[in-house]
């Protein structure tokens, strides 16, 4: 068996739009599924450990969160090959 | 039919299409046209910019094209929303419905809409004099 092919490949989307995007910097990233992380709630801790703009940035209680492109609830559940984004309240029409 | 696009639209051309999309079984069209105001919260508005989520826009405006769909007994509906920069007076979004009967049309037409607003990954960013701001939901 080749164990090359063995590495942890457990990569998730990550999208941020509107304002949330431009308080954050960046519109889209991949990273690895972090370690013991299992949910939105774990998920959303482990970016707020990233510095003071994430923390302050996702802990706004009025951002909504989709999972693979449907309005997800706070505390789902997430798994590899999740596309996750985080946004503000929708103003279109 | 859901559209989702830079370019501008032509509500009256739009219809048409409803109509033909008809094939002569309604008796009533209901449509609504979303303009860019050219004043918002006390401010004037020189420009509007649309930004969407791709992909998740298109299955959220589907979404609600459907559930009004299973609702009312239309013949036929279209949805459209712009995106992209704009300036005020110009056209933002189309909402369509037909049905045999206007009140199956009105209802839908108002549901569909308003689900929108509510509903689909849009964000509005206007320029007023000052320089650019997000919109607030329930201001737009």
């Amino acid at each position: 068996m080749n164990t090359g092919l063995l590495f942890k490949y457990s990569m998730i989307q990550l999208r941020y739009f509107a304002s949330l995007r431009e308080s954050l910097g960046i519109g889209d990233e991949q990273i690895e599924l972090p370690d013991g992380i299992h949910d939105l709630p774990g998920l959303s801790r482990w970016l707020q450990a990233r510095g003071d703009t994430w923390a302050s940035a996702l802990a706004d209680n009025r951002l909504h969160v989709a999972i693979n492109q449907e309005i997800a609830k706070a505390d789902a559940s997430i798994t590899d090959g999740d596309e996750i984004a985080w946004f503000p309240p929708v103003t279109g029409g | 039919m859901i559209r989702v696009q830079t370019e501008d639209f032509d509500p009256g051309a739009e219809l048409e299409q409803l109509q033909q999309l008809n094939k002569g079984q309604a008796g009533a069209m209901v449509s609504f046209t979303g303009l860019v105001r050219d004043l918002n919260a006390g401010d004037t508005i020189t420009q509007m910019t649309l930004e969407h989520y791709p992909g998740m826009t298109e299955k959220a405006l589907a979404k609600i094209e459907l559930e009004a769909n299973d609702r009312w007994e239309l013949t036929a509906s279209i949805i459209i929303h712009r995106v992209g920069p704009l300036n005020p007076n110009d056209n933002i979004v189309f909402v369509a419905a037909a049905s045999r009967h206007r009140q199956q049309a009105f209802r839908a037409c108002e549901f569909m809409i308003d689900t929108l607003k509510t509903n689909a990954p849009f964000w509005k960013k206007e320029t007023v004099a000052d320089g650019t701001r997000w919109v607030e939901p329930g201001t737009s």
